[in-house]
């Protein structure tokens, strides 16, 4: 209450309202709906590689003949991810690709597919294709909570971190200390502000997704706020505990970086955490990002309601307490 | 309520950094309630780490800290509402105007003066809704000791108050001052300006390398070098033996000499029994009079008697 002025008045801190739109822009226009990409591979001319190119004709894979050097130099250089060396009737067809990259293998099954059944071969079971592109289940609808999420992190973690760290640079903390004020107030004033924030914050990313993507909130549009509440205080917590010993801007930034790193890669932002080995997956389960993200996709995806949410909710309060409690232990008031 | 007589009371107070040698090293201090007091001396000689130690900022190595009659380590939420203080440099958020700042420092004590009232006690009422980056040094200046000031307090601190000022912003502060010392208050502040402290300072300390070197009013450490008026003297004819200066010394109202840039410096009094026995001693001896400029004797006068050294070395 006394921080009235400290919620409002630091206008540096507007730009928090400017990045989550600018994301929300940039990742427009890397998701725009379009048609799957063709994958390109070449075939080593010889005898019957133009019989191969015309079992290639498909909307979906980019076929070119190159002579044996260079049909090669381009595999190695990846302006293809396949190159098909033609055998003669009966005699094995060569694939060569690099396993580990996923077009690659793609690339070979299409390829494989194609030649096979151009070539006589016939599938025992008849299958039926159902392409997925109904809101909830695609890509998009998976990134955005996470985004959102993510966003929650840096802009709680920096706008904290480099607000404290600035003020103390001012001298202005060792100022605030020679007032009667209590020091959880002013630690606490921070948390209050990224609260607000949020409230703005938010609903501006999920309205985005909706208008331009289509992202639907399933769940209760309430509880997907109270998440993200819980989300912006632990993340609060953890901004004011890194900063509360560093003396300079760049220590605070290494430190920043440090703590977000992890969930940057972990936390299941950009692919699911079941991509991590089973061993890492409690670890991966109770940092904060992860179990912000995990609530939030929850809710706006799958609809779901309290119960389902607690696990996430419960991990986001403890981060928070914790290290606020830890904050205001460590802080360097001068 | 009765104030204690002491507002500010210190005893062997030592503080030495880490790895570092002491900044403050036995320190006694009494600063009596109602007065203004001042700490004076050149830069790095324990000022501001003194005052920050008083003012609960800092932790001493050793010693033993009173304030208003109490200790911060038992009673510094009350400390603090009583308090106000300055440090030597704070810069507020730029984007914070006058009053806002007034009124975020009243809302952090239980009672105070009204935001207002204090604007217009540092003369600030035009700058009133102002973002703090578009105010002068001075006002800057005299923003933070309004911020000091709105907590009502009893006792206030300010540290080197009008360093970098030009000499109107200066005089303004020192009314603002002045003006809080009418109503009772105390005062404890630093300064390196001799003028200052001679103004506005009931008493003065001068402190050197941490150690507290002379204690009084201004007008009792003045009249302490021996005489009110300084002669400085250029002679002519190259250096000047230390014969001559005992010589000098040796003349009727003259109490001290010493060597200064330009020549001598020679603390007189009175004045009018000095001069003359000063120039017929100088033709007796036939010397060449090159300069001869006199002046009241000031605080620095007593800080280089006291040192060898002057206040701004």
């Amino acid at each position: 209450m006394r921080f009235r002025l400290f919620l409002r008045e630091p206008s540096a801190v507007f730009w928090t309202f400017g990045f989550p739109i600018l994301l929300s822009i940039a990742l427009g226009i890397a998701f725009r709906n379009r048609p799957p990409e063709a994958v390109s591979i070449v075939v080593q001319a010889g005898p019957g590689a133009d019989a191969i190119l015309r079992e290639l004709a498909s909307p979906l894979i980019k076929a070119r003949v190159q002579d044996g050097e260079a049909a090669r130099r381009e595999l190695r250089s990846g302006k293809v991810v396949l190159l098909i060396i033609p055998a003669a009737e009966g005699a094995a067809r060569t694939y060569r690709y690099d396993e580990t990259r996923p077009e690659a293998r793609m690339a070979r099954a299409l390829v494989d597919d194609a030649l096979q059944t151009a070539e006589g071969r016939l599938d025992p079971t008849p299958v039926r294709d159902e392409r997925v592109t109904e809101p909830g289940a695609r890509y998009i609808d998976f990134l955005l909570p996470g985004l959102v999420g993510l966003n929650l992190m840096s802009s709680s973690m920096w706008g904290i971190g480099y607000m404290i760290v600035d003020l103390r640079t001012k001298k202005l903390v060792k100022r605030l200390v020679a007032t009667p004020m209590r020091r959880g107030d002013f630690l606490l004033s921070f948390v209050l502000m990224r609260a607000v924030f949020l409230l703005v914050e938010v609903p501006l990313l999920f309205a985005f997704g909706w208008v331009v993507f289509g992202v639907r909130v399933v769940g209760s549009p309430l509880l997907l706020m109270g998440l993200a509440m819980l989300g912006s205080l632990a993340f609060a917590g953890l901004g004011l505990l890194v900063a509360s010993r560093a003396r300079n801007t760049q220590t605070v930034g290494g430190l920043m970086n440090l703590v977000m790193m992890p969930m940057f890669i972990g936390s299941g932002v950009f692919f699911s955490t079941s991509n991590f080995p089973d061993g890492m997956q409690p670890l991966l389960r109770v940092l904060p990002l992860t179990a912000l993200n995990d609530g939030l996709r929850a809710v706006t995806n799958a609809g779901a309601g309290p119960s389902q949410v607690a696990f996430a909710a419960v991990v986001l309060a403890v981060w928070a307490a914790v290290s606020f409690a830890a904050a205001l232990r460590l802080f360097r008031w001068r | 309520m009765t104030e204690p007589p002491v507002a500010a009371r210190c005893r062997a107070l030592v503080m030495r950094y880490p790895g570092g040698v002491a900044a403050i090293d036995g320190l006694d201090l009494d600063v009596h309630a109602g007065e203004c007091f001042g700490l004076l001396g050149p830069n790095g000689a324990g000022k501001t780490t003194t005052v920050e130690i008083l003012e609960g900022l800092l932790e001493p190595t050793a010693g033993d800290v009173e304030i208003l009659g109490m200790r911060w380590s038992t009673d510094e939420r009350r400390l603090r509402e009583r308090l106000g203080v300055s440090l030597q440099e704070t810069h507020l958020p730029e984007r914070l105007t006058v009053i806002e700042a007034l009124i975020l420092f009243r809302s952090f004590f239980t009672k105070g003066r009204e935001p207002e009232d204090v604007l217009r006690a540092v003369s600030l009422e035009e700058k009133r809704a102002s973002y703090y980056e578009k105010l002068s040094g001075g006002q800057k200046q005299r923003l933070a000791v309004a911020c000091a000031l709105v907590g009502d307090p009893d006792l206030l601190f300010l540290d080197e108050p009008t360093t970098g000022l030009d000499p109107q912003s200066r005089l303004q502060l020192w009314d603002v001052v002045t003006e809080f010392k009418r109503a009772g208050r105390t005062v404890v502040l630093t300064t390196h300006y001799m003028e200052e402290a001679e103004r506005l300072c009931d008493r003065v300390g001068i402190i050197d390398r941490g150690k507290l070197i002379a204690l009084g009013s201004p007008r009792e450490l003045i009249a302490a070098l021996g005489g009110r008026e300084v002669i400085e003297v250029t002679l002519g004819g190259g250096a000047i033996g230390e014969d001559r200066v005992g010589a000098l010394s040796g003349i009727r109202g003259v109490s001290a000499v010493r060597r200064v840039a330009e020549g001598l410096a020679l603390t007189a009094d009175p004045l009018h029994v000095a001069l003359p026995a000063l120039l017929d001693h100088l033709r007796g001896a036939g010397l060449q009079l090159e300069r001869l400029a006199t002046r009241h004797a000031t605080l620095e006068d007593v800080f280089v008697a006291l040192t060898g050294r002057g206040l701004r070395d």
